[in-house]
């Protein structure tokens, strides 16, 4: 069934925030293509009637009470971070051309 | 004695460290060694905790001497998969993106190792975020099969079975997606379980695939599986997907199937595994341990559950669905790499420069396949179409599990291959799950147990075996037996 262009895949990958280079987007459309025409087959037997399943455990919603418990300080929380400022993450720029 | 302690089993281990007639920093030191020696060529771990490991040692070993009441599997070894956070041991994924992080907080698996006194050698090699089955998406490079170095130890958690291959532990931790214990069990001769979905608890387990990754014991016998699927499983209310019911009780399963008596027990050959694609020195092993299975009492037929033939097409739906969603957590902001960050760019642009320097090729592809799957349009044709296979693949689970109290098949459809092989083409590299996938869709267990050795190479191979929802212990009791009757089948030389 599908048949994935060039141009589709650049737009999966700046969706999926990946800087994919120009050699990286000849691999990928065609690898995506056969793996996606590969998989296309569940769309044969997936008739209308089946209820679909997102989990194999049925699933409600998990309460607790609401107490304070111990949880990371704000160090521990931090020490991964690429770059920490004031006690928080620093990022860099959110605001600019694109607002 | 260093040799003996590396060939003993946990079980060995355990009673003579506790007897005193061993120490736990012997037989720890004596695997350290082991792997020292070795793992230049098997490249099973990814971080060798010596200084954690031997204190963790001398703890188990004051206890003993004091007296303390210590749990089973105190001052025993054991290597875990590098998907478990362990607090300021290196935590890496198998990915470049997590190089040098070291996690704040343990895993609740990693923490009830160390509350049972489970000695951690270190981390074990695994294919990227567990994408794999060959253990070669590994951005660390890849791990050797101890029963061949040319060929993949499975994966994608290759290093895992294989340090228990290479005797550098006689226990260790995977985790389970698609096949990920299991598969590498089976082409190492080793023992791999993956527990009912929810048995054993997710948190700090590094995400791919919410709704099938579970993590479970490997080792080189059935008892010893049994006793560490104990250490690790049960509730736990950090993992809201955690089951809140009692553990199976899988070791006095293993325990009572080493008696050898399967009288009356009903056990189905699931048809869809075998024929085209399958290695006739796997299905003669196949063969070989039906026979041996009959011999113990057990009364076997065969079974046909036809929404198999289509579990691999949704799984390679749902898990790359979910793993686009999951591993968008790896933004460049709170933790691991940030590349690009040079003042003029933007957090979007970094993010960008970060993730395409972060993850390797499988990774990027899966998050694209699942960006696909997932975006509107296509949402209905692909991941939604998958979902429903997913409502078949339980159904026919559950009409086989009417007639039959266990399934069986192949754990794979052929022995290892060549390091190298498939590296190029992801389709025929998936094809590796083709057995395992089901278990994960419906959350049934499902554990591979060694039948020997391929008659044509000579490689190991693994029988599956499958059972309901948390009746865990079935699988054990059957895996036992059989593995008494199947007796010794030798192992690799380093």
């Amino acid at each position: 069934m599908p048949s994935i262009s060039r141009d589709e895949v650049a737009h999966l990958a700046k969706l999926a925030r990946l800087a994919v280079t120009e050699d990286e987007l000849d691999l990928f459309a065609g690898q995506l293509d056969v793996i996606l025409q590969s998989v296309a087959s569940v769309g044969d037997i997936a008739t209308a009637d089946i209820p679909p399943t997102s989990h194999a455990v049925p699933l409600t919603n998990v309460f607790r009470e609401d107490v304070v418990r111990p949880s990371l300080g704000q160090q521990q929380a931090l020490s991964g971070a690429p770059e920490a400022e004031d006690g928080r993450f620093r990022v860099p720029r959110i605001l600019g051309e694109e607002a | 004695m260093t040799n003996d302690l590396v060939h003993a089993t946990a079980a060995e281990l355990a009673a003579k460290i506790h007897s005193g007639e061993v120490s736990s920093v012997e037989v720890t030191q004596a695997h350290l060694d082991r792997i020292a020696e070795t793992d230049g060529k098997v490249h099973a771990f990814l971080h060798v905790d010596t200084e954690g490991a031997l204190a963790q040692a001398r703890r188990v070993d004051e206890d003993v001497k004091a007296g303390k009441a210590v749990s089973p599997l105190a001052g025993v070894p054991l290597a875990l998969k590098d998907v478990m956070t362990t607090e300021g041991v290196p935590t890496t994924v198998g990915s470049k993106i997590l190089e040098g992080w070291l996690p704040p907080y343990d895993a609740t698996v990693t923490r009830k190792l160390k509350e049972a006194g489970v000695v951690i050698l270190g981390k074990t090699n695994m294919d990227e975020f567990a994408m794999g089955s060959s253990t070669e998406n590994s951005a660390y490079g890849p791990t050797h099969n101890p029963w061949d170095l040319d060929r993949i130890p499975g994966g994608s958690g290759g290093g895992s079975s294989a340090a228990l291959a290479a005797l550098q532990a006689p226990l260790a931790i995977g985790t389970d997606t698609g096949g990920s214990i299991r598969q590498p069990g089976a082409v190492t001769g080793t023992v791999g379980v993956k527990p009912t979905y929810g048995g054993v608890s997710r948190y700090g387990l590094v995400a791919f695939s919410s709704s099938l990754d579970q993590a479970g014991p490997c080792a080189r016998t059935v008892l010893d599986a049994a006793l560490l699927h104990e250490v690790i499983a049960g509730y736990d209310e950090m993992d809201s997907t955690s089951i809140n019911a009692p553990v199976p009780p899988v070791v006095a399963a293993a325990r009572e199937g080493l008696s050898g008596d399967l009288s009356g027990l009903r056990i189905g050959v699931v048809t869809q595994f075998s024929g085209e694609g399958y290695q006739q020195g796997v299905l003669r092993s196949f063969e070989a341990a039906v026979s041996q299975l009959k011999e113990l009492g057990a009364e076997i037929a065969d079974v046909s559950c036809p929404s198999f033939d289509h579990a691999l097409p949704a799984y390679y739906l749902i898990a790359p669905s979910e793993c686009s969603s999951n591993l968008a957590r790896f933004d460049a902001m709170r933790y691991g790499l940030r590349v690009g960050d040079d003042g003029t760019r933007s957090t979007e642009e970094v993010m960008s420069l970060t993730r395409e320097a972060g993850f390797g090729p499988e990774v990027k592809r899966r998050i694209m396949i699942g960006t696909y799957a997932l975006s509107s349009g296509y949402y209905d044709a692909y991941y939604g179409s998958a979902q429903k296979v997913r409502t078949l693949i339980t159904q026919d689970f559950a009409k086989a599990f009417e007639k039959f109290d266990v399934l069986i098949s192949p754990t794979t459809p052929t022995t290892a291959f060549k390091i190298g092989e498939r590296a190029d083409d992801p389709m025929a590299m998936y094809k590796a799950d083709l057995c395992t996938i089901p278990a994960n869709l419906a959350g049934t267990p499902a554990m591979s147990v060694p039948s020997g050795l391929s008659d044509e190479d000579g490689l190991p191979v693994g029988l599956q075996i499958m059972a309901p929802a948390l009746q865990d212990h079935r699988m054990y009791r059957v895996a036992a037996a059989y593995e008494a009757a199947r007796g010794a089948f030798g192992g690799p030389s380093l």
